[in-house]
């Protein structure tokens, strides 16, 4: 992954509007962060191979990281704190946003065909 | 038990690592086999390599190399079982007990190595704790294999006691170390761990103790 060109992901979000797409969306602190510090909560969520069609979507910097949202008919997806992207060898579009120590902390990936990992796939 | 083969069953790759490689090379210095039976790829991992190498796509790949390569430092066989990470407690827990007691009486094992369930912290490693206990309960009394399991909740010792099993893995701490580091995904923060501190941190004497509890079944 590197860090987000804003114009070409924009233009990737466009490229993938209007058309039933599959979307992966997660959050996660860690199944760990209340073990290794009784105060944190593990909170986390996570949506695969959900298939929505968005009238349009948009970009927005903050300053160091963005947000992105994605208009369905009727709802709306969401996500905060993305620093990196990478449009991968299946056209689809990746995007994530990882701490320091290099953990991901949120992804929001979108792809005109079913997800399915890497490993699977060469099996 | 005339044969002995060591069967460990634990859901991520490197938990073998962290939690039994000093065990498992013990185990294989006495020329026992041992076998991993591996419950997902750890696919939904939040490390993704420092600096980042992987994505929440190829990680999968990533993770199911460096388990190879672990499994090479270790001299064990790896099988993996196909499970989803982060999904193992959602999957009926009788189906996956059917599904291990065909895996646990296959390799004949007389030792079965998992994590306690209700004190593993990780839903996978509860379920997979939990649902060894239900696939060797399955099995006729006289041919169960034992089962050590791997606690690591913080409060475990108030509810279970000291392990019935410590095993200082020192002589083989080389052997733990080159299979750490063989999950380069994951073990970065770890190693980094290791090798900032020194041998009297925590974290290092934790890994150098391994302890296990024996179930008994009621």
């Amino acid at each position: 992954m590197k860090v987000i060109e804003q114009s070409v992901v924009q233009e990737k979000i466009n490229q993938l509007a209007n058309q039933a797409v599959y979307v992966h969306l997660e959050t996660t602190n860690g199944a760990y962060a209340s073990h290794f510090d009784e105060k944190a909560y593990n909170v986390g969520a996570f949506i695969r191979n959900a298939q929505v069609t968005y009238q349009h979507g948009k970009i927005v910097s903050t300053g160091g990281s963005y947000r992105v949202g994605l208009k369905l008919e009727l709802g709306w997806v969401y996500a905060e704190g993305v620093t990196d992207y990478e449009i991968d060898d299946l056209g689809r579009l990746l995007l994530a946003g990882h701490d320091r120590e290099g953990r991901l902390m949120v992804a929001l990936e979108i792809s005109k065909s079913p997800f399915s990992h890497e490993a699977e796939l060469h099996e | 038990m005339s044969k002995q083969h060591v069967v460990v069953i634990f859901p991520h790759p490197d938990d073998e690592s962290f939690g039994a490689s000093g065990t498992i090379s013990k185990f294989r210095a006495e020329g026992i086999p041992v076998t991993y039976l591996c419950g997902t790829l750890g696919e939904m991992g939040r490390n993704m390599g420092n600096p980042v190498f992987a994505n929440r796509e190829t990680l999968s790949s990533f993770r199911k190399k460096e388990l190879t390569e672990a499994a090479k430092q270790l001299d064990i066989d790896v099988e993996l079982l196909g499970y989803r990470d982060k999904t193992l407690e959602f999957e009926p827990r009788e189906e996956v007990a059917d599904y291990l007691q065909q895996k646990i009486e296959a390799l004949q094992a007389s030792l079965v190595i998992t994590h306690y369930p209700g004190y593993a912290v990780h839903p996978d490693h509860d379920a997979l704790g939990a649902a060894v206990v239900a696939a060797v309960e399955k099995i006729d009394r006289e041919s169960r294999p034992e089962i050590w399991m791997h606690a690591i909740s913080n409060q475990h010792e108030d509810d279970l006691g000291k392990p019935d099993i410590i095993f200082d893995i020192a002589p083989y701490w080389e052997q733990k170390l080159a299979a750490i580091s063989a999950h380069l995904s994951q073990a970065d923060g770890m190693m980094s761990l290791i090798e900032i501190h020194d041998k009297k941190h925590e974290q290092t004497e934790r890994l150098k103790m391994e302890r296990f509890y024996k179930w008994t079944f009621s």
